[in-house]
């Protein structure tokens, strides 16, 4: 379970670890029958078949305040000026 | 005084053309009815507060002598379907305060159309459940017995139209959460083929299973919204277009998995309450014959497999760094699993943790590589079916809706899904249309009936879910 969790990205306490394993185990108890169904065909991976397109544009709504739009914390240019040229900051989160 | 009980989307829509009344009048009487009920059913989430706005702007569109299905009409939307500059939470606290930056396509074609947004209906966190007892904001009761779960995972969405709450509604459908709360809650759900219905602005749980849906008073109605949404999107490459499956001429031979439908865990009353509605059926001309797949008793276990290897995939995403919740460790992958664990619910948690074993090292082949294989048969044994019969009717759920916190047990939940997980898994349109009641510790408890169709047949779903609801 511990491993799990690591795998899994999430904090996990004792107790749930407990808990969550008694549940796992009879959620995999139960979807183990698959394993005792005869089939008959190829992984379905080995039936997927490409499906080609023209390679043509379409037109699509793409511009600067569509982008703009997307960033709810866009902010418009400091009085100093120091806007990147388009009198627009996007605030974005900090990742580290 | 605009009667709500009797009120069709239809209806609604003759009555706005012929000014009988505004949609500022009909959004009043439903925000009425909202501030009435909604403290006791917990259906919606959030009321918006621009809804007269909304209702405002489709009265100017009818007073230029525009009319179409939607315009003017009150609906309630799922909390993980995308309205720009609106929270979109999927009911977990991760997303809490998530505010959609763009339309889903669906809302885009109905906002087109000028249906007005009441708000954002309750459902399990992340769509993971059969109850909306998984959401981080408290259970959706039934308006049919308070004590008792609505189903899920849409069951605020159901809700909402069944108590009045609203006139029609949009849901989520990955494994049976639009048409399980709407068997629950006695009133229509449907679950287009995938691909028919875009899912660009959907909150994805299990993408190649989630499909969006409508759910109302009855099949018309269903129609009606069904009409609204579907279509191709260039944002969404799973579309299917009017092409691509043959048109399939009617035969009307309903199929009956009898094999599955008499299983233990199946209720009897549920069981005779089908038997009755195959009777009726017969009486409508429909020729009803015997069919047993030879997977279909497997779907379901086929289904717990697939779903959360999907759903732990996609909620990987949300590390508290682009979205919602964020909670600070002592470096990033302390960040990512502090944030997981105080943001998810304890469904989401399991599901994320099953997903992960069952696509682990080790364990891929035995578990979701020979799932994929069970569902790649089941897929050739419906199209097998479909060969000789035009629709395969079930109960839509095993049992009516339990008692809230009655079922702790997850695996008992997730056997609420027997008779819909296939619809999803084979990628076929369904639909649940109310079937009776069952009379249980003195309340009147409903239950549905499930047609099932081949790919893109939704028109074959409307024509018998009117006739059955005509008898």
């Amino acid at each position: 379970m511990e491993d799990l969790a690591a795998l899994a990205r999430i904090e996990l306490g004792e107790d749930e670890k407990k808990d969550l394993l008694a549940d796992m185990q009879g959620i995999l108890e139960y979807v183990k029958q698959i394993e005792e169904v005869k089939v008959d065909v190829q992984p379905s991976g080995l039936n997927n078949y490409n499906v080609w397109h023209e390679d043509k544009a379409d037109a699509r709504e793409f511009s600067k305040e569509l982008i703009i739009g997307q960033f709810p914390d866009s902010q418009p240019a400091r009085p100093n000026g120091r806007s990147g040229g388009d009198g627009i900051f996007l605030k974005v989160k900090k990742i580290l | 005084m605009i009667d709500l009980k009797s009120l069709t989307i239809k209806e609604a829509r003759k009555k706005l053309d012929e000014k009988i009344f505004s949609a500022v009048e009909l959004a009043q009487a439903y925000l009425a009815e909202i501030k009435k009920k909604n403290k006791e059913l917990n259906a919606y989430l959030e009321v918006f507060d621009d809804v007269l706005a909304q209702a405002k702007m489709a009265d100017e569109r009818i007073a230029q002598g525009e009319s179409s299905p939607l315009l003017g009409i009150p609906l309630a939307i799922k909390d993980n379907i995308l309205i720009k500059g609106k929270i979109a939470s999927s009911a977990s606290k991760i997303l809490e305060n998530y505010t959609a930056s763009y339309d889903a396509t669906v809302i885009a074609k109905l906002k087109k159309q000028g249906a007005v947004f009441l708000g954002r209906t309750n459902m399990d966190e992340f769509a993971m459940g059969g109850s909306t007892e998984n959401s981080a904001y408290g259970v959706t009761r039934n308006p049919h017995d308070l004590s008792r779960v609505a189903g899920g995972s849409s069951g605020g969405s159901v809700v909402a139209v069944v108590a009045d709450l609203a006139l029609g509604a949009l849901g989520s459908d990955t494994g049976g959460s639009v048409r399980e709360p709407a068997s629950f809650c006695g009133i229509v759900g449907m679950k287009p083929t995938y691909g028919r219905v875009s899912r660009y602005g959907l909150i994805a749980m299990g993408s190649s299973l989630d499909c969006i849906g409508p759910i109302a008073k009855n099949t018309e109605d269903a129609q009606i919204i069904y009409d609204a949404i579907y279509g191709p999107d260039i944002l969404d490459s799973t579309m299917i277009t009017n092409t691509t499956y043959p048109k399939i001429s009617s035969k009307k031979v309903i199929g009956v998995p009898w094999d599955l439908v008499k299983d233990k865990g199946v209720d009897p009353k549920v069981q005779e309450n089908f038997a009755e509605s195959i009777k009726k059926l017969e009486s409508l001309g429909f020729k009803i014959k015997d069919i047993s797949l030879k997977n279909l008793e497997i779907a379901l276990a086929v289904y717990y497999i697939i779903m959360p290897a999907e759903a732990s995939t996609n909620l990987a995403r949300f590390d508290g760094v682009r979205y919602g919740l964020h909670k600070d460790g002592k470096n990033l992958l302390e960040d990512y699993m502090r944030t997981r664990g105080a943001g998810f619910g304890k469904e989401v948690r399991r599901r994320i943790l099953l997903g992960a074993y069952v696509l682990s090292h080790g364990y891929y082949d035995a578990y979701y590589g020979k799932a994929q294989m069970v569902q790649n048969d089941l897929k050739k044994e419906f199209a097998k079916a479909f060969e000789s019969i035009d629709l395969i009717a079930t109960p839509t759920a095993p049992f009516v809706a339990w008692k809230i916190g009655e079922k702790s047990d997850p695996l008992s939940v997730y056997l609420a899904d027997i008779f819909t997980v296939t619809a999803n898994i084979v990628g076929v349109p369904a639909i649940s249309v109310p079937s009776g009641f069952l009379e249980t510790e003195g309340k009147k408890l409903p239950l549905g009936i499930q047609f099932m169709a081949t790919h893109g047949a939704e028109d074959a779903l409307f024509e018998v879910g009117k006739r059955f609801e005509g008898i």
